[in-house]
């Protein structure tokens, strides 16, 4: 099974029905999948605050939501993070492309990579770290903790654990 | 007409529908009118009252209103072509448009000078889309509410403000008993 289908397969496994998602090179495989099933409504978002903005409408519309988004989303979105989902305590699970780590060819996305950690951390957001395929066995576990505990909560994925950046 | 007379106006067609309604003064203005548990103050989060709404529109069935600003459409304005690609029949954004920042002390907005809110929903693909003057909000939005079409209603009114206390229940409060309605 590619790991496009296991994440895909976990938010369905956890009831994950409203998607919203604003690419990245990194993630084109998993939202191609999110489109692809029949149990996911995917809208795609033109900024990831929005995206935020629309899951927690669906959330309280009785729907569990997630967002897939590049880290560098989080210098858009932290106000948000704050305002919205954390102040009325709202659950959601962020599945970020972690950029600018290990094999990164665009010296740009360094300049995030380095705040992506100190940011989550100061807004006290549960972080998990794929680097290995096999790290992936926990999100099953952290979409349970995340629909437990009402919180944003972040998955970052770097390129390791993509395997790379192909022919780049 | 000012926001604040509009909402009176209107607030009985809105208590019985679900509002996501617009940071500031605006929520203050219609919690202190007729605060009603299917009302979702924003407390914070300037821009997304459309998203919000736009959201809980998609994931259940009944009608959802969103009472926005020119200001924060204009802060947000990816969300026109999200919903105009997506809309739902039971979803209408009204963009209160004084053409002004009320809540910061009416600070004028490129809205009330030469951007056209109505033009650029229906270049972002909105089919319905309207503007209404301030005197003909109520009629209007139940016209809307009968047509069961996914609308955008751009409200054209003066710029000003009433002075209502600050919201200060808690948010997850606002946000259980809304989600309570919501369910209901
Ligand atoms: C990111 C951000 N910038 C600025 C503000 C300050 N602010 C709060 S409400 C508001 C005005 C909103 O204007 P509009 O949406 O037109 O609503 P009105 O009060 O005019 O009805 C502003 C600028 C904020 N809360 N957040
Ligand atoms: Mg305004």
């Amino acid at each position: 099974m590619s790991i496009d289908t296991k994440i895909v397969d976990d938010l369905v496994a956890n009831d994950v029905s409203f998607v919203t998602t604003v690419p990245c090179k990194q993630l084109a495989g998993v939202i191609e999948e999110v489109e692809a099933r029949d149990e996911i409504f995917h809208i795609p978002s033109n900024k990831e605050d929005e995206g935020m903005g629309l899951c927690a409408g669906a959330w309280m519309g009785g729907k569990r939501p997630a967002i897939i988004m590049q880290n560098t989303a989080i210098g858009v979105t932290i106000n948000t993070l704050a305002t919205l989902t954390q102040y009325y305590r709202m659950p959601l699970p962020m599945i970020i492309s972690y950029r600018g780590e290990l094999r990164e060819p665009v010296a740009c996305q360094v300049e995030m990579a380095v705040h992506t950690k100190a940011l989550l951390n100061q807004m006290h957001i549960p972080t998990y770290h794929f680097h290995k395929e096999s790290d992936a066995d926990e999100l099953d576990a952290i979409l349970k903790y995340t629909f437990m505990c009402n919180k944003p909560v972040a998955i970052l994925t770097d390129a390791s654990f993509w395997g790379g950046y192909g022919d780049q | 007409m000012i926001r604040s007379e509009i909402l009176k106006e209107i607030a009985p067609i809105l208590r019985d529908e679900l509002v996501v309604c617009n940071i500031g003064i605006p929520s203050q203005e219609l919690h202190a009118i007729d605060d009603q548990p299917t009302n979702f103050y924003m407390l914070g989060t300037m821009g997304l009252a459309s998203s919000i709404g736009f959201g809980l529109a998609l994931a259940q069935d009944k009608l959802v209103i969103s009472i926005d600003g020119d200001g924060s459409v204009l802060t947000n304005l990816g969300t026109l072509p999200t919903i105009g690609n997506n809309m739902p029949s039971n979803y209408i954004l009204m963009i209160i448009d004084n053409g002004s920042y009320g809540s910061t002390g009416d600070q004028p907005t490129y809205a009330g000078m030469r951007t056209d809110l109505a033009a650029m929903a229906k270049a972002a693909g909105c089919e319905n889309v309207i503007e209404v003057q301030d005197v003909d909000t109520g009629a209007k939005l139940q016209e809307v509410i009968d047509s069961g079409k996914g609308t955008v209603m751009v409200v054209k009114c003066d710029s000003g403000n009433a002075k209502m206390p600050v919201i200060t229940m808690d948010p997850v409060v606002i946000r259980d008993r809304f989600m309570k309605a919501v369910a209901s």
